[in-house]
């Protein structure tokens, strides 16, 4: 079975519907039609450089181009790790967290996949590794920046709860267990409701993309699966990364709390 | 205890030296560097100088045991469980257990939540949890500013007893009376130095 192909055309008819909802914005006073325009707009450019991008380093198959782009990717992926809690730690910590983490976590299971399940000739076939480091960054971002952010919160509020064990002779990582271990559950979590829910309340974007691209659902299925087991290994692993990194930043050899390395966002 | 030029970037240096069954008591206006201070010996802050205990450096120790040893107690004190049974490990509740009825503490305080305690019962409470460790030096921060004049005659007993077993006991207090009361030697801080009253 082939799928069927979109002509430009296609594409002009389904964005009548943006002028719809532009229509709707006008009519309504919603006060959204610029914004709608400008979503739009920078949506069709964004996708079709990715495309074009794609294109050539499919055609290309070069081992450095596709580690330069997978890269890349890790990199906008580490900095919006490290933007996004309120609190910061000093000196590029947050990037440097964010960035081991994220790459460390999405390398593991990339690699771990075309080497094992997807196993592709040759392994970095860009075909196949540029989108499996794609949605895998995306959910490993995901989770590595709830749990810095849960972690970096939480040692701020309970700042005196962590220095009375402290003083009472405890070691940095045991004053530390609890917020870790709440920090790593709360990246890890996403990841448990998205597999819950797989099937029964969402289908996931992958299998609808592959089904309407012509495979046969079972085969689609099994990749969701394959999938979502990548993505909650790599979840874990980034947030598990992420926690004990930013745990080791926060303290200095003599074990303190060091919140003065924080500052607010 | 031997202090010798404790300082940070904020307060001291402090030299200093207190004996076992002694006890010094620091007083001077809020934010003068009292809690610094105590929290420099204690090691929680980071700090230039050495501290001795029974004549080992605090630097060849690594820190959780130097804080084991030197316990600091913070105002406000801190709390990681709901419960307060969990602040105590089961070899100390029978001792705590004791401690609190000294203090006028309820027996049924510890099978409580945390979040139900008065500030009094919290101040006496983490007082307790520092004393069943068997510290040999206590860092005391206002150990007796939440608590009415019969507890804190209580409290003072109780630190009394200990300074006569040979505690070390280094504290911060508003209560102009406290000092002679525990036959304390009385220091005042002044900018982050420590002075004659």
């Amino acid at each position: 079975m082939n799928p069927i192909l979109l002509t430009p055309r296609d594409l002009a008819v389904s964005a009548l519907l943006l002028v719809l909802d532009a229509a709707l914005s006008v009519s309504l006073r919603l006060g959204l039609h610029r914004q709608l325009g400008v979503a739009a707009a920078r949506m069709v450019i964004q996708l079709l450089v990715v495309g074009v991008i794609l294109h050539r380093v499919f055609d290309a198959a070069s081992p450095a181009l596709t580690l330069a782009v997978v890269m890349l990717m890790a990199a906008i992926a580490a900095r919006e790790v490290a933007a996004r809690p309120e609190q910061q730690l000093g000196r590029f910590g947050n990037l440097a967290v964010a960035g081991s983490a994220v790459a460390g976590a999405a390398c593991l299971t990339a690699v771990f996949a075309l080497t094992t399940a997807i196993r592709p000739v040759p392994w970095y076939d860009p075909r196949y590794a540029v989108p499996l480091a794609g949605i895998i960054l995306g959910n490993v971002l995901n989770a590595a920046s709830l749990a810095l952010d849960a972690l970096l919160g939480s040692v701020v509020r309970e700042r005196a709860a962590v220095e009375a064990q402290l003083a009472l002779g405890a070691t940095f990582g045991t004053a530390m267990a609890r917020l870790a271990r709440q920090a790593i559950r709360r990246g890890m979590l996403p990841m448990i409701n998205q597999m819950s829910a797989a099937g029964v309340v969402t289908l996931p974007g992958i299998m609808t993309g592959q089904i309407l691209a012509g495979m046969d659902p079972m085969e689609a299925v099994k990749y969701q699966i394959l999938l979502m087991f990548l993505l909650a290994g790599g979840g874990a692993l980034a947030s598990v990364a992420a926690v004990l990194l930013a745990v080791r930043l926060l303290t200095d050899p003599r074990q303190r709390l060091r919140l003065d390395r924080l500052r607010p966002r | 205890m031997r202090l010798v030029g404790l300082r940070s970037a904020l307060a001291g240096p402090f030299d200093l030296v207190i004996g076992h069954g002694e006890a010094v008591a620091i007083s001077g206006a809020s934010g003068s560097g009292k809690s610094l201070c105590l929290r420099m010996v204690a090691d929680l802050d980071p700090n230039e100088g050495e501290a001795w205990l029974d004549g080992r450096p605090r630097a060849g120790m690594r820190a959780p045991e130097w804080r084991a040893r030197v316990i600091y107690c913070a105002a406000e004190s801190g709390w990681w469980d709901a419960s307060v049974g969990a602040h105590f490990q089961p070899a100390q509740q029978a001792a705590a257990a004791a401690l609190g009825e000294r203090l006028g503490l309820a027996a049924e305080l510890f099978a409580a939540t945390v979040a139900r305690l008065s500030s009094g019962e919290r101040q006496r409470l983490a007082l307790i949890r520092a004393l069943v460790r068997a510290p040999a030096a206590l860092l005391l921060d206002e150990p007796t500013s939440a608590l009415d004049p019969a507890s804190v005659a209580r409290v003072e007993a109780l630190l009394a007893e200990r300074l006569g077993a040979g505690l070390v006991l280094m504290m911060s207090t508003h209560d102009p009376g406290q000092p002679s009361r525990l036959g304390a030697r009385h220091l005042v801080m002044h900018a982050g130095r420590l002075g004659p009253p």
